[in-house]
């Protein structure tokens, strides 16, 4: 196979760096000494121990954590439905549901938020936990399924078809053909899920409860009464850990036999 | 036949699971269980200010009345009355500015005090026990108050400012900011025309408007809460400003200043309530008190830089903090001070005006 | 035609009916209420009155909306084609990475975004300040002798807006780039087709779905942002999504901002409409 076009690569590592330049620069200043402003201050992991001291970051980090994989796990046990569904019923009301499921994805965020919370008021749902993972799960849902489709579209259906010749039941299709085939829309899905939940703001603002702080709420009230530089090490920690969980699930894929028909890039 | 090496679905089950089990702990994992693992602890929910809050001091009330303190925080106060009113919420004490606390009074979303309970509200300063929007402490005692002045940067601007007319300066160009608050800006462009700032006369708004569109070019910003790093980068040198932050600011630059125009400006205080909703009423009085007590209130405006609403704590202050006029303003400036207050109607003038302002 | 549901497993059937049970609920319902909102009127306090009226959305017509309007419309375009042409070349170097590579490149793509959205905007606001990294840069090569103006502006809300909702071009862009086989591009290679040709005859049209899904993804939302302009603006412009804020939480005039709402909706779903019926094409919903 022909390498990749030089300036592609360029181009995309360029962009590579243009998405970690904020991130360096946030590790950068976590240790420095200064309270504000950019100027360097001299080395310092004095905003470290503030922030693990601060058990109301420590909070708001888990509940977002908490809220993020819960969303993206519901959201995708629904959206599998929906979207295998509705690839297979073509048809009117098929496309009237398709409507239906991205409509969330075009609704402005703030709109969304405050429909929500007098929906909440309405059917008396306390607000707390709960009502940020159904609000989060309203856009994570559309977002499953816009992905999952934009790759059903393109498989081959001659594969479940000579499964099912094969004296295969439906639900043997479906884990053995078709949830593999879908594997990389499933990890897009999931991912881009729970980043977007991680990092959700406007809902969350109208729909959390006592006790139920976001890490996003809390930052975003950090930074209207002054930014403190604990935000930076908080930040600096998540990326280590992120690279981490990429070490490891790299790691993973080593040692998985790879025996599965999927493994091969054409198919 | 299902493959029972099948990876793709060890992903997908272990995601599953991770679902479920965070679902499970999170719903635990909201109610912090108790130390002694007996009955939990009465629990007092208090809503404030993100920089309020005190860990130490909250400690010190939890130890003394063996009661667990739930904070939150809001960080303005639309965001505090959106979501009280929508009756949901289980906070009991909250912490709203004046006028908010007005507001939230006439919508009988505050419960009456009992001032027996709080004691402290006899060591209040003079000028905070008759304020317009509640002038018996009915619903709400003040905690912290301040001033609207203006932040500068004193060696490049070598003139003490003495005038709100100095944002109007050319030779300023490009490094100006105002606060992002319609009716701040609005009162000072009114009190710059020699107007109430809580004028609810048409023409007065629109003359106001009409200066505020003069002055856009030379603003660099609408911020409420970045003035202070802006004068500390220099990006700013003279900022429509809030004392406190300004004075934290003074930390970090000593040539940082702070001006209070001869025309006044706006008197503020973010005052202490007990929401009418609350199943703690009397603890949650008992909190303010505490609040309001001399060393808690020391130590509050030591570390926040802003002035305590009870007078003792003003002469225990380091002379360094009682001095500076970012934090008390002198005596005589007083006079020309006025407190905002709802303007009702007139809401949707200012509001019309403030789009228009942004849209040039 | 009813759906096939007969030839589906029972846990796939399940997953379908309560995604739709969902979001009739949880979306359909609330949205009719705030509807019913955009019909009332605004209480003295700020409340909602429930005396219907249509002067909420005959003040949509005021110029003072549509100039606002057009200038998101205007943002919204150019970051949703800045995110199309930034994104591509690092969205087809994951794409066509060798397995063992790829989860890791997509990890290090999203890692970025598990940071916070409010701080890592913030972080431009320290790469642009006038003490800040830009200009650090800047003055020290001696390129420039007085710092740039960057921040609070035109160019600073365009940058965060790019780099905010750049993953979502980008992951819908892999997922239907990898789903292109690189036979298709060996072909045109052995039918003597230069790499720029190959480019453009093979893969960008069948990418489409990729472009479309991120457009979708980048351009809705960054029609109503508000987080970023108030950030990284200087509150100087005042976008849709800012008034609608305002509305709601300054001026507490729920039916108006509910109106203003449904009028963005209304307008960002036809544009939709139209671009996806016109410019790309038939394969689509």
């Amino acid at each position: 196979m022909r390498p990749m076009p030089r300036t592609l690569v360029l181009a995309g590592l360029m962009t590579m760096l243009f998405l970690y330049l904020p991130i360096i620069i946030l590790i950068g200043l976590s240790f420095n000494a200064s309270t504000m402003g950019v100027a360097w201050k001299g080395f310092s992991v004095h905003w470290y121990q503030k922030l693990l001291a601060d058990s109301s970051i420590v909070d708001a980090t888990v509940n977002s954590l908490v809220i993020g994989g819960t969303s993206t796990a519901c959201a995708l046990l629904l959206g599998l439905g929906a979207a295998i569904g509705l690839e297979k019923w073509r048809g009117r009301p098929s496309s009237w549901m398709n409507t239906l499921i991205v409509l969330p994805l075009v609704i402005p965020e703030i709109l969304m938020g405050v429909a929500l919370l007098m929906a909440f008021v309405l059917l008396q749902v306390p607000l707390g936990f709960g009502s940020i993972i159904i609000g989060h799960m309203v856009f994570n849902l559309p977002l499953t399924v816009v992905i999952l489709r934009a790759r059903l579209r393109k498989l081959d259906p001659a594969w479940e078809d000579a499964a099912r010749d094969l004296g295969a039941t439906s639900w043997n299709v479906l884990t053995g053909i078709t949830l593999p085939m879908l594997r990389p829309a499933i990890v897009g899905a999931a991912l881009l899920s729970f980043t977007v939940s991680l990092d959700d703001f406007v809902v969350t603002f109208f729909v959390a409860g006592p006790g139920s702080t976001t890490l996003p709420l809390k930052v975003f009230s950090m930074i209207k009464t002054g930014m403190t530089p604990e935000v930076n090490a908080l930040s600096a920690i998540m990326v280590v850990v992120s690279m981490v969980c990429v070490g490891l699930s790299w790691l993973f894929q080593q040692q998985t036999p790879s025996s599965l028909i999927n493994n091969d890039q054409s198919s | 036949m299902t493959n029972p090496h099948n990876p793709i679905m060890l992903p997908l089950w272990s995601l599953l699971l991770l679902g479920v089990g965070l679902l499970i702990g999170g719903c635990s994992d909201s109610s912090s269980s108790s130390p002694s693992g007996t009955a939990d602890p009465p629990r007092l929910h208090y809503y404030t200010w993100s920089d309020y809050v005190d860990p130490e001091i909250l400690a010190a009330f939890e130890a003394s009345r063996g009661v667990r303190v739930v904070v939150d925080t809001f960080s303005s106060n639309e965001e505090l009355l959106a979501k009280v009113q929508t009756g949901m919420i289980g906070y009991d004490v909250v912490v709203p500015s004046d006028f908010m606390a007005g507001i939230m009074g006439r919508l009988g979303l505050l419960a009456e005090l009992d001032l027996s309970r709080i004691p402290h509200v006899k060591d209040l300063e003079r000028h905070l026990t008759h304020l317009p929007f509640d002038s018996t402490q009915q619903f709400a005692i003040p905690y912290l108050w301040g001033t609207v002045g203006i932040g500068y940067n004193a060696v490049v601007v070598t003139e003490v400012p003495t005038s709100w007319d100095v944002l109007w300066d050319p030779q300023y160009s490009g490094r100006i900011s105002m606060l992002n608050d319609q009716r701040e800006v609005f009162g000072l462009a009114l009190k710059s025309l020699g107007h109430s700032l809580n004028s609810r006369d048409t023409q007065f708004i629109q003359q106001a408007k009409e200066r505020l569109i003069r002055q856009k070019p030379l603003v660099k910003a609408y911020t409420s809460e970045q003035f202070d790093q802006l004068l500390v980068s220099g990006d700013v040198v003279l900022a429509h400003a809030w004392g406190g932050p300004v004075a934290r600011a003074m930390r970090e630059d000593p040539s940082i200043r702070y001006a209070i125009p001869q025309e006044g400006g706006t008197i503020w205080t973010d005052c202490l309530a007990v929401l009418a909703s609350s199943k703690q009423k009397e603890l949650a009085m008992d909190f303010m008190n505490f609040l309001l007590s001399e060393p808690v209130a020391l130590q509050t405006s030591k570390r926040l830089l802003f002035a305590s609403a009870n007078r003792h704590v003003r002469n225990q202050l380091p002379p360094e903090i009682r001095n500076n006029i970012a934090v008390y303003p002198p005596d005589e400036v007083l006079p020309r001070m006025e407190w905002m207050e709802d303007v009702q109607e007139a809401t949707r003038d200012y509001d019309r005006a403030w789009t228009e302002l942004k849209v040039h | 035609m009813p759906p096939p549901t007969h030839s589906w497993p029972l846990p796939l059937k399940c997953s379908f009916w309560a995604a739709g049970v969902f979001l009739l609920l949880f979306f359909v319902l609330p949205l009719m209420m705030v509807f019913g909102v955009s019909l009332a009127s605004r209480g003295l306090y700020g409340g909602v009155e429930w005396i219907a009226t249509f002067d909420n959305y005959r003040r949509l017509a005021d110029p003072l909306i549509g100039v606002i309007f057009l200038r998101s419309l205007f943002f919204a375009s150019m970051t949703t084609i800045a995110c199309g042409v930034i994104g591509f070349p690092l969205a087809y170097m994951v794409a066509r990475a060798s397995h063992r590579w790829q989860l890791v490149l997509l990890m290090l793509v999203m890692i970025p975004f598990w940071t916070n959205f409010l701080v890592r905007t913030y972080a431009w606001i320290l790469i642009l300040r006038a003490d800040g990294l830009v200009n650090g840069v800047l003055l020290r090569l001696g390129i420039q002798s007085e710092p740039l103006s960057l921040l609070f502006t035109d160019f600073a809300v365009a940058i965060g807006l790019i780099y905010g909702y750049l993953p979502f071009m980008v992951l819908p862009l892999i997922v239907a780039i990898e789903r292109i086989s690189p036979q298709l591009e060996e072909a045109a290679y052995d039918l003597y087709a230069s790499m720029g040709a190959m480019f453009r005859h093979v893969v960008l049209p069948l990418s489409k779905p990729g472009f479309m899904a991120g457009g979708v993804l980048v351009f809705i939302p960054s029609l109503g942002a508000f987080i970023t302009p108030y950030l990284l603006g200087g509150g100087q412009k005042m976008m849709i999504g800012t008034l609608i804020q305002q509305e709601f939480l300054v001026s507490r005039d729920w039916p108006f901002g509910s109106a203003l709402s449904f009028g963005l909706m209304g307008s960002a779903l036809m544009l939709w409409f139209l671009v996806s019926r016109t410019a790309l094409g038939k394969d689509l919903p």
